[in-house]
């Protein structure tokens, strides 16, 4: 059995192929590089431009045509709209088309679950941190539940939307990394609450701070206060749950200070430490493949009429019926 | 000396019948973060609790506070915590009932918790008490009150979720007794929910 995923929830378009040996056999992605923040109505018009190519390259790459794909998932949400709909279609007009199985699945879920694929963890408390989420989930009586979660922004944002500020390029992440290399530590406000957290007025602090400290003392206070504040949270939750294990999922995942800071607390506290493989972190379109193996392997099954988008599906929403 | 807790920031030891919360060092920050942090939250920790009792809250009397050993000296309360026991517990909605009456009590005097969860209360000989106020404060806006409340819900929601709407729905009707202005916490925190990403409308 082989899965066609495809993941469209915000600014990359992702096509991958699994097969039932959950070995992933393509997975590309595609984005049109920002030079601004996310326009929900750009992106899906990328997304709609280049769908069908993607799908065909995917496709060739591994010299397989529709007659060896078994079953298509889609992002179904959360997410921006107008692109989680430009996957919706597509998903629904190939399944019609060639008579196939539909399964819309959850993208937090499937970084979640290509996490737990690629790494030895079992049963993980995971910190999924993108430009889009940031959330502390474990799996408890059926569902992934939501220990901790951001309050406004998510840490991706912040560190993007800082970098914009200042004049960084986009994405921020890489550079403001860099930078944080050469920087010493400048007083910026720290704001947890229990297992959640708070990174607007960090934000605006931190842009504040540009005026009168130098870039690279304002990208270091921001990473190490931001970061600072997730690990805490998360080892709050790690607490809380009992869970011994730790997962890094999501694109901010590829931060190495971050890294090490999550790594250095599940040491601390002897649990296992896990990073989602680099080229799973981001968005993909295996990840969502995987997922919709899982789901349809265990019954799910999803009338096209039942493929509307879910904006805002929330992880806990979900029934994990492969667990 | 006996280590009897070791919460995620602190551990917890019982020392000739009465407690010693102790701040431990987090290597994954950096120094200047995490002393700050660590001071910070003992100083608070001992003000709120006595602040709090003081607007008719059980809490553990504050018997000594070292700032530069990031360590307080409370009372012991015997018991268990909330979060223990909610799922044996008979008499549930009496229980919640209370936490929001407390709560309610909290907010009227303008205290912020910080960390609102059942971890954070102690069920001792029919009274309950509410510890840890490490991250609170005092602020009286009506946004402070309101994620005081949310972070509250979402812990109930990801750990008692069998008990969900008998847990809001007791808790409620008691914040609202011993806050009758608390109406506008409780607005401003439906508006929260869906301005975030918190409660999916159903
Ligand atoms: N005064 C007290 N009397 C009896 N037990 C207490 C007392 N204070 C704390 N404990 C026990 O120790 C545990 C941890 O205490 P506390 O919540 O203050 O620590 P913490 O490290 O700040 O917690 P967190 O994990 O929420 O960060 C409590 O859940 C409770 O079981
Ligand atoms: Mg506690």
């Amino acid at each position: 059995m082989k899965c066609l995923g495809i993941e469209a929830t915000a600014e990359k378009l992702g096509i991958g192929i699994v097969n039932i040996k959950s070995e992933i056999l393509t997975n590309i992605t595609k984005y049109k590089p920002l030079t601004t923040g996310i326009h929900p109505r750009e992106a899906a018009q990328h997304h709609a431009e280049n769908i069908k190519d993607l799908i065909k390259e995917a496709l060739q790459k591994v010299e397989l045509s529709f007659k060896d794909i078994d079953l298509i998932s889609f992002s179904q949400g959360p997410g921006l709209g107008p692109s989680l709909r430009v996957a919706a279609v597509a998903a629904r007009t190939l399944a019609l088309k060639y008579s196939l199985p539909l399964v819309g699945v959850n993208h937090c879920v499937a970084h979640i679950e290509i996490g737990r694929l690629k790494t030895e963890a079992r049963d993980p408390l995971t910190v999924y941190v993108s430009g889009g989420n940031t959330q502390i989930t474990a799996f408890v009586s059926g569902r992934y539940r939501v220990f901790g979660e951001t309050l406004d922004i998510a840490l991706g944002n912040l560190i993007d939307q800082f970098a914009r500020t200042a004049n960084l390029g986009n994405p921020g992440g890489p550079v403001v990394e860099k930078l944080a290399k050469e920087g010493n530590y400048i007083e910026l406000p720290y704001t947890v609450k229990g297992m959640d957290l708070s990174y607007s007025g960090l934000l605006t602090a931190a842009k504040r701070a540009l005026n009168n400290y130098s870039v690279e003392d304002v990208c270091y206070s921001l990473q190490e206060v931001s970061f600072s504040m997730l690990v805490e949270v998360a080892e709050r939750a790690l607490a809380h749950t009992g869970k011994e294990e730790l997962l890094i999922a999501g694109g901010v995942g590829v931060n190495r200070r971050l890294q090490e800071m999550l790594n250095s607390m599940a040491d601390e506290r002897g649990s296992g430490f896990f990073t989602t493989p680099e080229n799973l972190l981001g968005d993909n379109g295996a990840m969502i493949a995987w997922l919709g193996i899982l789901e349809y392997t265990h019954g799910k099954r999803m009338k096209p009429e039942d493929s509307f988008v879910r904006q805002r599906w929330r992880t806990d929403e979900v029934e994990v019926l492969w667990r | 000396m006996k280590l009897i807790a070791r919460g995620a920031e602190a551990v917890i030891m019982l020392d000739e019948g009465e407690i010693i919360k102790k701040r431990i060092k987090k290597n994954y920050r950096i120094p200047l973060i995490d002393l700050k942090l660590r001071k910070k939250r003992t100083k608070r920790e001992a003000r709120l609790l006595s602040i709090a009792r003081q607007h008719g809250i059980p809490t553990p009397f504050v018997r000594d506070v070292i700032p530069e050993e990031f360590t307080i000296r409370i009372s012991y309360i015997e018991g268990e915590t909330l979060r223990d026991i909610v799922e044996k517990l008979k008499n549930i909605k009496e229980i919640f009932h209370e936490v929001g009456n407390l709560a309610g009590k909290m907010h009227s005097g303008n205290v912020i918790h910080g960390d609102l969860t059942t971890s954070n209360m102690i069920l001792s000989k029919g009274r309950i008490y509410l510890i840890d106020f490490g991250l609170g404060e005092i602020n009286e806006s009506i946004e402070a009150k309101g994620t005081d409340i949310l972070v509250f819900k979402k812990s109930v929601r990801s750990t008692h979720f069998e008990h969900e709407e008998e847990i809001f729905d007791a808790f409620f009707r008691g914040y609202l007794e011993s806050f009758p202005s608390g109406s506008k916490v409780i607005e401003r925190l439906k508006l929260m929910e869906r301005r975030g990403r918190y409660f999916s409308e159903r």
